[in-house]
């Protein structure tokens, strides 16, 4: 399949992953996404130095993982998409900070390195849990939710918006790209100045497309006020995953586990 | 006086890049009649189909819907009597779920909430879509997302409906169903279409539009019988009546 296609069905299967019945994705939006945004809360809390401490949260996304029946390597995936970016960022730290802070059989391992260590944790942890929230929760929802936070409509709105229309120009582009490569030969058709016009000519498309998309809002009445009409109800197994899920979260950051279970089994 | 009745009176339109799309347009179509408005690409069916609801307005001359003249301070309550099924569902289906989007226009009559899931219900129930009521519009198949937008059209209980080519990329299966929907319908019913033989089984009344004017406006049956007419119009007879 060509890339372009192959990407195409990639940002489509994460929602596809979004709408399965299972457990994980019956709770309620909002309780997925304030579990989730207090999780990344409390991972980015720990200082920079504590990786140990960190090692239990991946409880969480294998949890989603496994209970939202998501394929694992589909989250490795996107991840691994994104590191690039949080390699970069600190990959200074270990040139800044030389202070010693462990010595691992008889080798000395600088601040630099731990904290390095401790963002691509955080970063795993984080993006994890975002990726597991978009796969086990569909976009209309987590923005139902958004909405009864209290984030303005406007914002609500133009994520809706992106949602609903990222497939269908991601489906023009695909097949704008179509009709270039059945015409194109080797690198005959596949120049900068090709590439350009075809750009072009996506804007022109995506353009013409928003006035008739205005054309079809207008005619259903919109008088410049947002109305939604959303229903999110709660169910007891709602408050009971929320309730425990978070009391993990705070108990995990009040106590070192880790340490309390090596003591524990060094005692023994 | 009925509310059913739009009425256009030598209504000119021109484009800002200088296009003459419609010269001179003239006719009135009432209560309960099922219109269809045929003519070649670029005869100036679209533009018309803009300006049933105020999205245009003309340059020259007046368009009455029901009892009130076509002007800015009655666009709301032409938008509220003509119901507008667009061609391309991906740019009618502008919410993200079917329910969100059926709901859009009962919400922006101001609607309770019980009435609004109350249109919402029957109007998919009338299409058969209900059971898609929680799915994105992007997870539809074509036939499913054109009877989703006549459900969000219907759901505003407008008195005229107005589709622009109902059935473009529909299989014949589903162009079936839609003709059967259609003529259902108890609607003042106007159609845009090349589909010459779906005009054929649902509108009694037919319009040609040549070069932004009404070229010939009679019985459908004999205007689709005429085929010197329809040549003269850059048409041809439908396909049913082809090669007998």
């Amino acid at each position: 399949m060509p890339n372009f296609d192959k990407e195409y069905f990639n940002i489509g299967y994460l929602d596809t992953l979004s709408y399965r019945q299972t457990f994980i994705h019956r709770i309620n939006p909002g309780i997925k996404l304030v579990v989730t945004l207090v999780f990344i809360l409390i991972v980015v809390s720990f200082s920079k130095y504590e990786i140990h401490r960190l090692m239990p949260y991946f409880a969480f996304p294998v949890f989603l993982i496994s209970a939202g029946e998501i394929p694992t390597g589909v989250i490795l995936k996107k991840i691994f998409i994104v590191s690039p970016f949080v390699l970069f960022a600190g990959m200074f730290n270990p040139m800044l900070d030389t202070t010693i802070v462990y010595t691992i059989s008889g080798v000395p391992v600088s601040g630099g390195w731990v904290s390095y260590v401790s963002i691509i944790i955080k970063f795993i942890l984080t993006i994890s849990s975002a990726l597991l929230l978009i796969a086990t929760t569909s976009f209309p929802g987590i923005c139902s939710a958004l909405e009864k936070l209290r984030v303005p409509k406007v914002f609500v709105m133009q994520l809706l918006f992106i949602y609903r229309y990222l497939f269908v120009l991601a489906e023009e582009a695909m097949r704008i790209v179509r009709a270039r490569n059945m015409r194109a030969f080797g690198k005959h058709g596949r120049d900068i100045k090709t590439f350009i016009n075809i750009i072009g000519t996506f804007l022109i498309r995506s353009i013409e497309r928003s006035e008739r998309i205005y054309h079809a809002i207008c005619s259903r009445g919109f008088d410049g006020r947002i109305r939604l009409l959303r229903d999110i109800k709660f169910k007891f197994t709602d408050i009971i995953f929320a309730l425990l899920s978070v009391s993990v979260f705070i108990i995990l950051r009040m106590y070192d586990i880790a340490e309390l279970i090596g003591d524990a089994v060094l005692k023994f | 006086m009925s509310h059913h009745i739009i009425e256009f009176n030598n209504v000119h339109f021109t484009y800002p890049d200088g296009t003459d799309a419609l010269k001179g347009l003239d006719f009135r179509i009432t209560h309960g009649e099922s219109v269809g408005i045929v003519g070649a690409n670029g005869a100036g069916k679209s533009t018309l189909i803009s300006h049933m609801n105020g999205y245009l307005l003309p340059a020259k001359g007046t368009i009455t819907i029901g009892d009130l003249q076509l002007n800015k301070s009655t666009i709301n309550h032409a938008r509220k009597t003509v119901g507008v099924v667009f061609q391309n569902p991906d740019d009618q289906l502008f919410m993200p779920t079917v329910f969100d989007d059926v709901a859009f226009g009962p919400l922006n009559l101001g609607m309770t909430r019980e009435r609004v899931i109350e249109r919402v219900n029957e109007a998919l129930t009338t299409v058969g879509c209900l059971n898609l009521k929680d799915k994105p519009p992007h997870h539809l198949s074509m036939g499913q997302k054109r009877a989703v937008t006549i459900a969000a059209v219907i759901a505003m209980q407008p008195d005229i409906l107005v589709m622009d080519e109902p059935a473009a990329s529909l299989d014949p299966k589903s162009r079936r169903q839609l003709i059967n929907l259609l003529k259902e319908f108890r609607h003042t019913k106007i159609i845009a279409s090349h589909d010459l033989d779906l005009i054929r089984d649902v509108c009694t009344r037919c319009l040609v539009i040549s070069d932004g004017e009404v070229t010939a406006d009679g019985r459908t049956d004999e205007i689709l019988l005429n085929e010197p007419l329809l040549e003269e119009n850059n048409l041809e007879l439908p396909l049913s009546l082809q090669h007998k």
